[in-house]
């Protein structure tokens, strides 16, 4: 069994692709299906950010921009602690189908490694944490 | 540790399998680095089989020995091969059906009342 790394799920719309662009690329759009409020900056390297009433946000930043047929960005992967560094790379495809629209959204990247599963980076962080402590202890014994 | 992600989120399912482990690891999670003794006087078995789930929780990456005072090794937590597994979790748990299905009633209302303006503007 691999471990998986990538999401596939095809829709078809009965809306043609110039109405389901918008509703992707859109502050107005996402914020009517997706959370409850949106902004985006829809360019390549531009910042977009979804927020819940909850007060919950998912921060994204967008990469591809081929209107009306692709769109790309990434974004944090939800289910992990906020200040994980890692995203997954999110892409809409369009294509005209009949008078609709198939829409086809591929998630990759879930398999990606944290940074500090090899040890390092994780024993780094624990030393920093120790010399610290040690400099407060020191800083508290030199009072 | 073993290098893929495969390897590590299934140590890490196994290991979280047992109950008298998940008990370890939720011990070790609240209340910093113990030894074995003190798992011992917290949970309900010897210090023996404390000492072996911990061997395989080590084996697994979860936890780290770490000297401490007078010689007794302290065990702490080691988050690595848990945020693994974390990933594996967030694929299963990743909904895209919901907000696709959304996507569409969204579609559906806005058409709707495009339909509807474009009625009332050729009426």
């Amino acid at each position: 069994m691999a471990f998986p790394d990538r999401i596939e799920r095809t829709v078809e719309l009965p809306h043609p692709p110039g109405k389901v662009w918008p509703a992707l690329t859109t502050a107005e759009g996402p914020s009517s299906w997706f959370g409850h409020k949106a902004e985006i900056d829809l360019r390549p390297g531009g910042a977009g950010r979804v927020t819940w009433d909850s007060g919950y946000r998912v921060e994204m930043r967008v990469e591809r921009v081929e209107e009306p047929t692709v769109f790309g960005f990434t974004w944090q992967i939800q289910e992990l602690p906020e200040d994980d560094p890692r995203r997954t790379y999110v892409e809409f495809t369009l294509e005209p189908l009949g008078a609709g629209t198939r829409l086809t959204v591929v998630e990759t990247g879930f398999a990606q490694m944290p940074e500090d599963v090899h040890g390092k980076a994780c024993d780094s962080h624990t030393q920093g944490w120790a010399t610290e402590l040690g400099e407060l202890a020191g800083h508290l014994d030199a009072g | 540790m073993p290098a893929d992600a495969e390897t590590i989120a299934e140590q890490v399912f196994a290991a979280l399998a047992d109950p008298t482990r998940r008990a370890i690891l939720a011990t070790l999670a609240a209340g910093g680095p113990p030894t074995a003794t003190d798992l011992a006087a917290h949970l309900p078995i010897t210090r023996q089989a404390i000492a072996k789930h911990l061997a395989l929780l080590a084996e697994a990456g979860l936890v780290a020995a770490e000297p401490g005072k007078r010689r007794r090794v302290r065990y702490g937590l080691r988050s690595a091969p848990m945020q693994v597994a974390q990933q594996f979790l967030a694929v299963m748990a990743r909904d895209w059906e919901a907000p696709l299905a959304a996507l569409r009633d969204h579609l559906d209302r806005s058409a709707t009342h495009d339909t509807k303006t474009e009625m009332e503007r050729t009426r």
